[in-house]
């Protein structure tokens, strides 16, 4: 009944090739719309506190979804495993606070940009072993780029300014005239700015994806032989992937430390966060934009939801909720891979193909 | 299945609607601990500690002013995302302060603090800037900064053997923690004529410090200092026996001297030295109380045997303080349910002196006086040493190098707010 084709005809070529063709994806969309530009910024989620609504689950949320997008375009579509998301991650915040300490009067968005192209450099520098290593080995570069960048960010006492805490901590900032971030910046600003980079970085890798650059990707992905044989050089392909992919982690790891936590050691870019994001990743569905999305929510809030309903619903201690969140979401993890390896999004996908035929499936 | 499906959605938002609490009357701590993670065995009974003593004075006293205390906990696992989680969770719930039991989260909320007005005490740990309270106005670090703390161990030295033309090796855990006292030393080395080897541990290595223990050997210093938190400490105690370093020449800092860095070791580890501000034993009159009102009729988790050790009564005292910072702000109020901001006064005006420690038995810690411009109080500290079955305090109090260190923290404290336009600071003259 829902999410038919037939009857929803399409009379001009745009049409067919819009993002959401479908009827009842552009409704889902309006209501997605609706929602998180107005009803959450305004009233905050059902039954909890709203800051912590903003600060613990909504901007993180999309925070993670840029991350999660990145590495996405890297293993999903490319086809290249990567352990190294952490640290690139951590390049887009050091940098992004490099840019705004060195030229206090930049423009936020011109330094997050900045800070992503320059994540992206990295990337492609630690992306050159891909060009002759595939697989585990590759792990195994990339893995090198976790650790180097990790002891970088703490020895090299520059990239902090030498602050004796060994810390980047986000100043206040203004764009037009409102304090972006900082401590005195509101959470529902910083809740709209980051909105609003998540939807340009959305649409622009579902742009990217379908176009030449994604496409020789997932040839890439696919088989690469035969993908070079056709035409592609594996060099720019691979390597444009790398870049990409670590251009929205850059940006994701700069929005996170100054949108987000307000301060990070070099503790928030290790080895720990790139395996939550290859979770994310994995959970959600490789090779899929909703999957991205599905993913870092799933990952990030239920946890956060397991252990607010076991503290404050069962009276539980804090610590056991902790632990018993830690053991349920693995036991998911395991749940969601047996039934489904191809994650959330091919469930999603199942979900619709049985709501074709719903009330009367044959 | 659909039947499933609503069921489910509808158990799902009974329970989201529940979570929205309506707080009664009652005093509101949040305590973030972490029961859980690398650094579980010290953070339990720190975490014991002061839950017990809340417990203890709800128990014995109903509470603080006729108010009962809520010590809720939110775990942290030592991981400083989780703990900015634990932070906003409180928020909307009139928390009085905040204690992120480590020195990362508090990094984090140094900033916000001033913003949602509610004060952070980090007692023996955090920025030792956070000691000028003209520029960190939210923020406490009583009794003493990690930098007054260096200075105390250095003038212990100074007194055993001299500490000119010495050489120390200081070993320390490759954290912020860690590295707090490097800037001191930098600047105290010429001053005092006196040379260090600094010897890095990694997080991931505290358990193998086989090539720090050989640079030790090679280098044959006077003395060794370390900075060590959790399982780096007894690897520390352990490779020193081994390589016959002299343990009377081995001095940890106050996280480096508790129970658990020896008491494996036992006899092996006779002779290693601590600094410490919070005397170990179970026989100050508030360890007995809690035994008696909160261990004793099962109200905790508490272990029968933690109260007494060096971290438990640590917390205690941590909690003392704060439980003295309510008091004044109710004094200052004139009313039992106090905010945030009125706990920030009480913390300024807290006067611990050794008359108020005795009435809440806690005679022979370090008092603790506060004021506006002081915000970590300057205090002493004593050198505790293992016997072989306990900690022994073997000295007096040792004043912190007031004259060389507070010039420092103004420094730092300056640095900290030069390139955060929009800093709130406070005029305590």
């Amino acid at each position: 009944m829902f999410y038919k084709e037939t009857g929803q005809f399409k009379s001009r070529y745009k049409d067919e090739l819009a993002a959401f063709p479908l009827f009842e994806d552009k409704i889902g969309i309006g209501i997605l719309g609706v929602l998180t530009f107005l009803v959450i910024p305004l009233f905050g989620l059902p039954g909890l506190n709203y800051e912590f609504a903003m600060g613990a689950i909504m901007i993180p949320c999309m925070i993670f979804i840029i991350m999660t997008l990145g590495l996405n375009i890297l293993l999903g579509f490319a086809g290249q495993i990567s352990l190294g998301t952490g640290a690139f991650s951590g390049v887009g915040a050091y940098a992004f606070y490099k840019f705004i300490t060195i030229f206090p009067d930049i423009n936020i968005i011109i330094a997050l940009v900045l800070s992503g192209l320059v994540s992206a450099v990295v990337g492609v520098i630690f992306g050159l072993p891909s060009l002759k290593i595939k697989g585990f080995y590759l792990i195994v570069a990339t893995l090198a780029a976790q650790f180097f960048l990790t002891w970088a960010f703490i020895r090299v006492a520059w990239l902090y300014n030498y602050n004796a805490s060994g810390a980047i901590e986000g100043p206040n900032k203004e764009m037009f005239g409102i304090i972006m971030i900082g401590p005195q910046s509101a959470g529902m600003t910083r809740y709209y700015f980051v909105l609003v980079t998540l939807i340009v970085l959305t649409w622009l890798a579902s742009n990217v994806i379908r176009g030449r650059i994604g496409r020789s990707w997932m040839m890439i992905r696919d088989m690469d032989i035969a993908a070079e044989l056709i035409g592609i050089r594996p060099l720019v392909a691979k390597l444009s992937a790398f870049a990409f992919s670590s251009f929205y982690i850059g940006i994701a790891g700069a929005l996170m430390v100054f949108f987000w936590l307000g301060a990070a050691e070099a503790e928030s870019f290790d080895i720990n966060h790139s395996f939550l994001y290859l979770f994310m990743v994995i959970i959600g569905g490789l090779g899929s934009i909703t999957g991205s999305y599905m993913g870092a929510i799933f990952v990030w809030v239920v946890p956060v939801l397991i252990k607010e309903v076991g503290k404050s619903v069962f009276g539980f201690d804090a610590f056991v909720m902790e632990n018993f969140s830690t053991i349920l979401l693995g036991a998911m993890i395991i749940i969601i891979l047996i039934l489904e390896p191809h994650g959330l999004a091919r469930l999603w996908q199942i979900t619709k193909q049985k709501l074709r035929l719903w009330p009367f499936p044959y | 299945m659909k039947k499933h499906i609503i069921g489910a959605a509808v158990a799902l938002g009974t329970l989201i609607s529940t979570v929205s609490m309506s707080f009664a009357e009652e005093l509101l701590v949040p305590h973030l601990t972490y029961r859980v993670g690398p650094f579980a065995a010290n953070g339990t009974m720190g975490a014991n500690a002061i839950t017990d003593y809340f417990t203890m004075l709800n128990e014995r006293d109903g509470g603080i002013g006729g108010l009962k205390v809520n010590p809720e906990e939110c775990e942290t696992g030592y991981n400083a995302q989780k703990g900015v989680e634990c932070y906003e969770s409180y928020r909307g719930k009139n928390p009085l302060m905040h204690i992120p039991n480590s020195t990362g989260i508090t990094l984090q909320l140094l900033q916000k603090a001033p913003e949602d007005e509610v004060p952070i005490f980090t007692m023996g740990y955090g920025l030792s800037a956070a000691a000028k309270g003209e520029t960190f106005p939210w923020a406490f670090n009583y009794p003493a900064s990690y930098w007054s703390q260096m200075t105390s161990i250095l003038s212990y030295i100074d007194s055993e053997t001299g500490l000119k033309g010495k050489k120390i090796a200081f070993l320390y855990l490759d954290g912020g923690y860690g590295r707090e006292p490097l800037p001191l030393l930098d600047k105290l080395e010429p001053k005092m004529g006196f040379e260090t080897v600094r010897i890095p541990v990694a997080f991931a290595d505290s358990q193998n410090q086989g090539s720090q223990w050989l640079t030790i050997r090679k280098e044959k210093p006077d003395w060794v200092i370390m900075w060590g938190w959790g399982v780096m400490n007894i690897t520390a105690v352990k490779e020193a026996a081994k390589t016959r370093f002299p343990l009377d020449r081995f001095i940890g800092n106050w996280w480096s001297g508790g129970h658990v860095d020896v008491e494996a070791l036992g006899m092996k580890a006779k002779g290693y030295k601590a600094s410490n501000f919070t005397p170990a034993g179970r026989d100050f009159p508030v360890v007995q109380d809690v035994i008696k009102h909160v261990v004793s009729k099962g109200l905790t988790k508490t272990e029968p045997d933690m109260p007494g050790k060096v971290l438990y009564n640590r917390s205690l005292f941590m909690a003392v303080v704060m439980a003295e910072a309510i008091i004044e702000a109710q004094k200052l109020t004139g009313k039992a349910n106090v905010t945030g901001a009125d706990v920030r006064k009480g913390f300024e005006m807290i006067k611990l002196d050794e008359a108020r420690l005795k009435e809440l038995g806690f005679e022979g810690f370090t008092p603790v006086i506060g004021s506006c411009a002081d915000h970590e109080g300057q205090g002493s500290i004593f050198v505790q040493q293992w016997n072989g079955k306990d900690w022994e305090k073997i000295t007096d109090f040792i004043p912190p190098m007031t004259d060389i260190v507070q010039p420092l923290l103004t420094e730092a404290a300056d640095a900290y707010k030069s390139d955060k336009p929009g800093w709130k600071t406070q005029n305590c003259s």
